[in-house]
């Protein structure tokens, strides 16, 4: 140690470099640094050469030129005369929009699957291992396409609900139309429509805006109410009865806006060769959905169920001894514990999912890679830029699902001092 | 572990690397002795593999006569399958030597993507199919349809200009390939499907009721397919477009592959004589083949007309009438320069 | 004492009663199905849903299956013989399996692939099982330049010399070790380089003609079908293997620089998804590689998939060294040992045993991602089924083949899976 601090700086060597352990990471991480600027450099100088060779150049400018090609699911104003950094905001809402979804409903199909294939039941335990074996080891995308064909195949034609005789018809009452072009919905809509704001981009519709803001304050309000009724059960050790305030204050709200919009829904007719008015959810939105449910929920099984039996055996065996019926015992000890297990690889199945939405393409889903990886780059031959705009908008969406994750990761952590 | 074949692998393909810059592509390939055709990954007629692996069809019968111009055997072809997404970056990148794929033939394919269209194989037009109970007759009545189409294509392009010009709706379901197309039309998941007509016909082929559908009359595009190559080599273009030029001109003058071989001796026309390499004229030493180049190309497959007949004529289960294809001679707009 | 119970009570049983049988609910069949599938309302109806969606599956399905036709060469054969009932046709199957499994290979060269696969199986034997003789992974060592020999062909030399390249590179180190370690470590790395590039072309050559043994040459755009789904995930696991552990140590290193660049790479990699991976294989890899340069689309492909699985690896491997004791590294520093020799002798071994089932998980995932290459063109399973498709005998058919090829994904990934569960069991050792 004394020779350490003693050793003058004038008696440095070259060779200390190397072999003295205060610089020799140094020394590694500058031959390192060099060595991968090297690299990346190459390729960067390749690739100039490569374009000044085929007289190409590298320039975004055809983002702002007209499009020319038509998207059918859009979450923004879109037509063919928009540009081509329109469709590919078009192509991210529809990547998100299937995201987010497909995120949610394989969590839940996950977690059910999880929890019944650890069921005393033979049949439920058995058909829930077939359903995840049957996922896990078939690809993606063979499953999108089997979904997409029994979407077209099984469910009838919007032919079948025409005429006399049809040989389909629509259920809940003329509401809802499943035809193998897609679902027919009743859509909301408002006789005394407050407008829309225009934000650039999109039209936001204020009838939404004020119906949130109003289920929002209703929320506000009920939590203030059940604060009270705390305080005074606390300082009187009688709570008083809230049940009707609390209803009041949910429901009358939105009811009197609702009316006052003049709310009612509309319902698809079939007119010409389709249905038209309602809301309408393609079939390839539904067979990329439902393949990527169920693909990820199987995934998300095995880590529920991973996460469940992680959990010591002592602590059913205490909660039984407790007197905790089974499903009690699952709710409130088990998967509580489990969650923080099972919450690391579930982030990674977001991911997962985010990213596989980029095979929407198999069944003409306007995603992403449809619009900007796709038709875009096919129409104006700009590979490199339509690839680094795809990879960079895909590399932001990861990182913002996995921060966001991560935070949530954090919150439940066992906190340990 | 594996680290060998990789670099084994990387080795062999370094040794197998011309300089694509400085070599001419007719050398490259006939050093390689192999030509690197890129056709589409399975076209009904125009491209598809049969159950022993030989790919057959249309377009591919192209690559093969090109092959036998240049190489001496219709053979020699590597079939690199592309999408309608690769096909263009697969040519310009130099890993295939010629694009033989229903490839449009527009002004900025050539221009501004840098490609030199060999001549027209195939003259045809974006075409709409529908099922006869729906009751249209013309595509001015589709207001409101749903219509497949086949993505990466200059179709959806067409479409939607065609739609709009008319002040039509209508709802664009955008499929990759050919097979799903159909499949979606075919269970009424779309009320129209358009693509080129040709295309339309050998789909319409293969159905179980093809009487039942009917292609509407209206033609919206000009599709003039054919053959291209990079820009930058002039004479391997020549070498494509003027193999393309025997074929229709054999036809024109009555070559087939029956009586090639007879006519090759020599005959009375100064043309044929050219044409097959029988006189003195060394037409293949012009553009740097053999003389018998054409000859050759020929054999592959026989004149235009008979590749057109053996892959997607009225004879085959595509059933398509010869229609512009034919020569001019007939009526069509197959028309060769002339061998001189 | 004497004033017994016996006495006192005016009756006592004196034998004992026979055992009975269990009521009838309690015993085999109907205590089973009364504790396993109707314990409560919840469990009968889960058990009624269960049963219903079995029948409608069997019902739905049934007639399909049932009216298999095997002998058919069309689709319009089959729909002959169907005269319009439902009805599989596998036909197309028998016509065209070959090409399912391995594309456009020459068929009377299909001993190869099966050939090669069948040596990768005992490849992989000694790595994947412990009761398998050690001296076996001297055959793994040089299954590589095997496979590359049989598959692809050519003279039996230049895969040879190529691996030659290893023994080269380890002999130089060996000997430069007397000069200084520093200088063995680039004479290892820059010998073998100089052999691959100017070496062993030449010798190849000379030997090739000296002694020619060789296959005939198949060139890669042959190759399809489930043999390239194969080809893909195998190479790219095992080349991604080195290259994981390395950047899993780099993400572990005390060094900021090359932590923050393994962490980016990792990273990058993992939050884009593969198919713009393939993509830039496919569209973007000649623009960064020197003009002229233009390889095989096969190559570029088990390049990137490489690239893509070693982020994968970097975090499977990750885990396994996060799972290892502190007491391990302790040891490995107090016992003397540099980093490397620490590594190589202590940590490595122990943390790629415990990351085994990681690495075969990755794997599965890694071969089902390869059906993503049908996008750039190459004909996969999948890939070939469209093709099929365009063929007018088999146009219009699509069920048969689907279930066909899920249902040799399943056998493989499935076998696969039910290995690395094998393995999971045995290296759980916490007794509960």
């Amino acid at each position: 140690m004394a020779m350490t601090s003693d050793t003058p700086s004038s008696s440095f060597r070259l060779s200390m470099l190397i072999y003295d352990t205060r610089y020799r990471s140094i020394t590694i991480q500058i031959v390192f640094l060099f060595l991968i600027t090297m690299g990346f450099w190459w390729l960067v100088d390749n690739t100039l050469v490569n374009l000044a060779e085929k007289g190409k150049d590298i320039d975004f400018s055809f983002l702002g030129a007209r499009a020319g090609y038509d998207i059918n699911q859009r979450l923004v104003d879109y037509s063919s005369d928009s540009i081509h950094a329109t469709a590919w905001l078009v192509g991210l809402l529809n990547t998100i929009v299937l995201a987010v979804v497909a995120c949610i409903s394989a969590t839940v199909i996950g977690v059910i699957a999880g929890v019944l294939r650890l069921s005393n039941n033979w049949i439920v335990s058995k058909l829930m291992s077939i359903y995840v074996e049957m996922f896990r080891n078939v690809p993606l995308l063979l499953w999108i396409i089997v979904f997409f064909a029994v979407l077209t195949e099984v469910t009838p034609a919007p032919n079948a609900f025409r005429g006399e005789n049809p040989t389909a018809s629509m259920l809940f009452g003329d509401a809802v139309a499943i035809t193998n072009r897609g679902t027919y919905l009743p859509a909301p809509l408002f006789d005394r429509s407050l407008g829309q704001i225009d934000i650039g981009v999109a039209h936001l519709s204020s009838n939404y805006l004020v119906i949130l803001a109003v289920i929002i304050g209703s929320i506000m309000g009920y939590r203030a109410l059940q604060r009270r009724a705390t305080v005074v059960q606390e300082a009187t050790g009688l709570r008083p009865t809230t049940w009707w305030k609390s209803a009041l204050i949910l429901i009358a709200p939105i009811v009197v806006v609702l009316m006052a919009m003049g709310f009612h829904l509309e319902y698809a007719t079939l007119q010409g060769f389709n249905f038209s008015g309602g809301g309408y959810i393609r079939n390839s939105y539904i067979a990329m959905w439902l393949a990527l449910t169920f693909y990820t929920g199987a995934f998300i099984a095995e880590n529920v169920r991973a996460g469940i039996l992680a959990i010591s055996s002592g602590q059913s065996e205490a909660a039984f001894a407790l007197g905790l019926r089974p499903n009690r015992t699952m709710n409130l000890v088990i998967l509580p514990q489990a969650l923080r297990v099972i919450i690391p690889p579930l982030i990674s199945q977001y991911l997962n999912i985010t990213k596989n939405t980029s095979l929407a393409l198999a069944v003409g889903y306007m995603d992403l890679r449809a619009t900007l990886g796709g038709i875009t780059l096919n129409q104006t031959g700009r590979e490199l830029e339509c690839m680094m705009l795809l990879m960079l908008t895909y590399l932001v969406l990861s990182l913002m699902i996995s921060g966001a994750m991560n935070i949530y990761n954090n919150s439940v952590k066992l906190k340990e001092r | 572990m594996k680290k060998t074949v990789f670099i084994g692998a990387m080795t062999a393909a370094a040794t197998l690397v011309a300089g694509a810059a400085s070599a001419s592509v007719l050398d490259e390939v006939k050093a390689r002795g192999e030509l690197n055709c890129g056709v589409s990954t399975g076209v009904n007629g125009f491209s598809a593999p049969d159950s022993a692996g030989e790919w057959q069809g249309f377009d591919v019968a192209v690559c093969r006569a090109v092959a036998a111009a240049v190489l001496g055997d219709p053979k020699k072809v590597k079939f690199v399958t592309t999408t309608g997404q690769t096909r263009f970056t697969a040519l310009s990148s130099g890993e295939i030597d010629m694009l033989a794929r229903n490839t449009t033939w527009t002004f900025s394919r050539d221009t501004d993507l840098k490609f030199t269209f060999a001549g027209v194989n195939y003259y045809d037009g974006q075409g709409f199919m529908i099922n006869k109970s729906m009751g249209v007759s013309s595509v001015k009545e589709l207001d409101g349809a749903t219509v497949c189409i086949q993505t990466g294509t200059t179709t959806e392009l067409n479409l939607a200009d065609y739609f709009k010009a008319n002040n039509m709706k209508y709802e664009p379901v955008p499929i990759e390939t050919n097979a799903e197309a159909q499949q979606q039309y075919l269970a009424g998941a779309c009320d129209v499907y358009t693509t080129d007509a040709s295309g339309l016909a050998a789909t319409r082929a293969t159905f179980a009721d093809p009487e039942n559908h009917i292609l509407l009359p209206e033609i919206i595009s000009k599709e003039p397919l054919g053959p291209l190559v990079a820009h930058g080599d002039d004479q391997w273009a020549d070498i494509v477009r003027w193999t393309m030029n025997a074929l229709v001109a054999a036809e024109e003058l009555g070559i087939t592959s029956a009586n090639i071989e007879e006519l090759s001796k020599g005959t009375e026309n100064p043309e044929i004589n050219r044409m097959l390499g029988s006189s003195d004229d060394d037409l293949g030493g012009m553009i740097g083949l053999e003389k018998t180049w054409a000859k050759q190309a020929i054999m592959a497959g026989g004149n235009y007309g008979e590749i057109f007949a053996t892959n997607i004529g009225e004879s085959t289960p595509i059933g398509l009438a010869r229609g512009l294809n034919a020569l001019w001679t007939q009526g069509g707009l197959q028309y060769a320069p002339p061998f001189r | 004492m004497s004033d017994t119970h016996s006495n006192t009570a005016a009756y006592v049983r004196d034998t004992m009663l026979p055992q009975k049988a269990p009521p009838s609910s309690q015993v085999g069949a109907v205590r089973w199905v009364r504790e396993n599938l109707f314990s409560g309302p919840l469990n009968t109806t889960l058990t009624v849903l269960g049963v219903l969606a079995v029948y409608y599956l069997v019902a739905n399905m049934g007639p399909w299956l049932r009216n298999s036709i095997w002998n058919a060469n069309s689709l319009s054969e089959c729909r002959e013989i169907l005269a319009g009932a439902s009805g599989a046709c596998w036909g197309v199957i028998k016509d065209r399996w070959h090409q399912l499994l391995f594309g456009f290979y020459p068929q009377d060269a299909y001993w190869r692939p099966v050939l090669t696969f069948v040596l990768m199986i005992v490849a992989a034997a000694p790595i994947l099982f412990e009761q398998v003789p050690r001296k076996l992974l001297w055959f793994s060592a040089i299954f590589p330049g095997v496979a590359f020999f049989i598959l692809w062909g050519g003279s039996v030399w230049f895969p040879v010399f190529v691996m030659m390249g290893f023994v080269v590179g380890y002999a130089a180190y060996i000997a430069l070790q007397r000069v200084s370690g520093l200088v063995a470590t680039i004479g290892a790395l820059a010998v073998p380089v100089i052999w691959w590039v100017f070496l062993a072309g030449p010798i190849g050559d000379l030997f090739a003609t000296i002694i020619p043994i060789e296959l005939p040459h198949i060139a890669s755009d042959e190759f399809g079908g489930f043999m390239i789904s194969i080809i893909i995930g195998v190479t790219g696991i095992a080349l991604s293997l080195p290259l994981g552990i390395l950047l899993a140590l780099g993400r572990q290193s005390d060094m900021p620089l090359v932590k923050w660049i393994c962490v980016g790479f990792i990273e990058f990699i993992r939050g884009v998804p593969l198919i713009t991976l393939l993509f830039t294989a496919s569209l973007l890899l000649n623009y960064f590689l020197p003009p002229g340069t233009s390889f095989d689309i096969v190559l570029r492909v088990i390049i990137m998939v490489t690239l893509f699985a070693a982020a994968y690896m970097a975090e499977v491997v990750r885990g396994g060294f996060a799972a290892l004791p502190r007491g391990q590294y302790e040891a490995a520093d107090s016992l003397g040992l540099d980093y490397w020799k620490a590594q190589r002798l202590i940590l490595l071994p122990q943390a790629l045993k415990i990351s085994i089932p990681g690495i075969v998980n990755t794997f599965i995932g890694l071969f089902k991602d390869t059906t993503l290459v049908v996008f750039i063109g190459i004909l996969d399973p999948i890939g070939l089924s469209t093709a099929i498709r365009a063929d007018s005998d088999w146009n219009g058919l699509f069920w048969e083949l689907y279930a066909f090829i899920a249902l040799c994904f399943f056998i493989f990934c499935y076998g696969m899976s039910r290995y690395s569960q094998y393995l999971e069991g045995k290296l759980k050792t916490d007794h509960r």
